[in-house]
């Protein structure tokens, strides 16, 4: 598959669009984050992977400028975001959905697509006051790029649905739109086939993959569901207890001993467990 | 007004994103429009004009309580207050330096907008109830500032004279002259209004409303909206300041009381939050409710009561119907009189596949 090969050259130039450097998150007596450093490299797609409480959701936080590090440095595209406003750091073009989806009830898919435009949009109050003109061209052209979302991810049917009315499964979708929308260079998705069944898990991993062939969008994954992690990621990273603990193919991490200890428990209780 | 989307094909995205997207809907605003231009001063009595013209002036100021409260969701009871500071400043600039209305008008809601922003810093760290004491505090002080600061409030009475505003060299002296002065800056606040909610600076209100974790974390910057919502708010409340001061002839700050911010808000609840249209049906609704309560019981009220009893009652009827009104569109249809409007409209939309 020829986008296949581009996405092999990508990594084997191995350029490192997002670089996080030793960041440490502490709640009061909890360390949320011990220690992280990860590299990720342009056009790839990255999962990370731990139990509960490993630090994970955390750790996306931190890069979409919703905590602030303790210490350490979040590069991206050469420039330090560590501490940004998230609205900054979205306009630099990251862009994430939520475990617990974060959509915006009161509006259409339409409209809550369209806010993923809102980076990239100029007008002001004034201009939207007189709508008129400026304001009126920068939406029809803005839509454009939208309804190309819309299809994309075969919305076209629930355009005018609230979104607070939509069934699980569409939200998650939607707010994948949403982030697409903002035509991010990383997109960081956490769970975000959480609570689907297998159709729609399959529907989103095709989605995925296709992000990230047809734009080479760069995405960071968190996802417990390992056929789909080891089916669809390049490079996994395995946190625990606010540490980075493995990192590389999902062969070799599946097959990494620290690995099995920790998350997919070790040689013995598995055994206990198949007897 | 009613109207079947059935065999309406959009073939443009500026056609499906039209402010008036049905003929049915452009005929409706034609009607209306020749309504309130020709028929209403032509048929209306005197009073009933007068009536009109405070419920124009009450549509621009609920319109921009309606922008904080319902768009964005920031709770405000202040905005009397923020009415006030558009009287005084306008009030001044006509007594002072004779400014025209069209200077006046937007230095009213100019300053307002700026006291309103300041004020609104609060609602970048708290929310809700809190705030809503945090604006309670902004309609005390600025009640205060305006009534002792005699630079501002022109004397001990704290009144203002102001002339009639003059426009194409007429003064406009009368209540029918005024009505469309007024209808005209009430237009301008609706279109205004529905242009900003349906455009990027809009949604992103309603985005800081929802969900404003989300809001932040797609690119809208969550500090800066809100004072934008703030002083957008509070431009709409000091034009209508303004213009309730030449309605008056006088700027006075016992116009701008907390009863007034009650007021506002109980026409944004019961019009509907978060709605151009419910602000309307809001501001008539509780502008003429005094009035035909006071009506009905003129006329009615002899067969029970004595004439000194109905003038005692009159006041308090009000506020009775008032609180059982709020009560009973929070408890049967918080979403207010745009909902039953709505759902009434939606019957005919998909006409004839109506079930």
């Amino acid at each position: 598959m020829l986008s296949g090969e581009r996405r092999a050259e990508v990594c084997q130039a191995g350029e490192v669009q997002l670089d996080v450097g030793g960041v440490a998150k502490h709640f009061g007596g909890v360390r949320a984050v011990e220690t992280i450093s990860l590299a990720v490299n342009r056009g790839e797609i990255l999962s990370i992977i731990g139990p509960n409480g490993a630090g994970k959701t955390s750790f996306l936080n931190m890069v979409s400028g919703f905590y602030r590090p303790d210490r350490g440095t979040i590069r991206f595209e050469e420039r330090e975001i560590a501490g940004m406003r998230p609205s900054k750091i979205a306009a630099l073009g990251i862009a994430r959905t939520f475990q617990n989806i974060a959509l915006f009830g009161g509006m259409t898919v339409l409209d809550n697509i369209m806010l993923g435009r809102h980076v990239r949009m100029k007008s002001g109050v004034l201009s939207s006051f007189l709508y008129w003109g400026f304001a009126q061209r920068e939406e029809i052209a803005h839509r454009a790029r939208v309804e190309e979302v819309i299809s994309f991810l075969d919305l076209e049917d629930l355009r005018k649905e609230q979104t607070s009315a939509l069934a699980f499964g569409l939200r998650k979708k939607v707010e994948l739109a949403r982030a697409l929308a903002l035509d991010p260079k990383l997109l960081l998705l956490d769970e975000p086939m959480g609570g689907m069944n297998q159709e729609e898990k399959e529907d989103m991993a095709r989605s995925i993959l296709e992000v990230n062939e047809e734009w080479g969008t760069t995405i960071i994954l968190i996802e417990h569901d390992m056929a789909v992690v080891m089916d669809i990621s390049e490079r996994v990273v395995v946190f625990d207890h606010g540490r980075k603990i493995a990192e590389g193919s999902p062969a070799a991490v599946a097959r990494d001993a620290e690995v099995i200890r920790a998350y997919l428990g070790t040689a013995r209780s598995r055994e206990g467990l198949a007897a | 007004m009613f109207g079947s989307e059935t065999g309406v094909f959009k073939t443009s995205y500026a056609a499906d994103m039209a402010l008036y997207p049905l003929p049915v809907a452009r005929r409706t605003m034609a009607f209306l429009a020749l309504f309130f231009l020709f028929a209403v001063p032509l048929l209306f009595s005197v009073y009933a004009v007068t009536i009109l013209n405070l419920v124009l002036i009450a549509v621009v100021g609920a319109l921009g309580l309606n922008i904080l409260v319902g768009y964005t969701g920031q709770v405000s009871v202040g905005h009397a207050a923020f009415m006030s500071v558009g009287a005084y400043t306008a009030a001044n600039l006509i007594a002072r330096l004779h400014a025209p209305f069209w200077i006046a008008i937007p230095a009213g809601g100019g300053m307002a907008a700026l006291v309103g922003a300041f004020f609104g810093i609060p609602s970048l760290r708290i929310k809700g109830l809190y705030l809503a004491i945090a604006t309670l505090a902004a309609q005390f002080i600025i009640e205060w500032t305006i009534n002792h600061v005699t630079w501002i409030s022109g004397g001990v009475d704290a009144s203002i004279q102001v002339s009639p505003p003059v426009v194409f060299g007429m003064a406009l002296e009368t209540q029918r002259q005024l009505y469309f002065f007024l209808l005209f800056f009430a237009a301008l606040a609706v279109t205004a209004t529905l242009n900003l909610v349906r455009s990027r600076v809009g949604r992103a209100l309603v985005a800081v409303r929802d969900q404003d974790i989300a809001a932040e974390i797609i690119g809208i910057n969550t500090f800066r909206y809100k004072l934008a919502a703030f002083a957008i708010s509070s431009f709409y409340a000091g034009v209508a300041g303004v213009l309730y001061t030449y309605y008056l002839g006088i700027a006075n700050y016992e116009q701008f009381g907390i009863s007034v911010s009650i007021d506002y808000l109980a026409m944004i609840i019961i019009g509907g939050l978060g709605s151009v249209l419910g602000s309307i049906f809001g501001a008539a609704f509780i502008t003429i409710l005094p009035e035909a309560t006071r009506l009905f019981l003129k006329h009615f009220g002899g067969m029970f009561l004595s004439h000194g009893a109905i003038l005692n009652l009159i006041p308090n009827i009000r506020l009775i119907l008032f609180g059982s009104l709020i009560i009973f569109f929070l408890i049967v249809e918080p979403e207010g009189l745009n909902r039953l409007w709505r759902n009434i409209r939606n019957y005919f939309r998909i006409w004839p596949f109506t079930t």
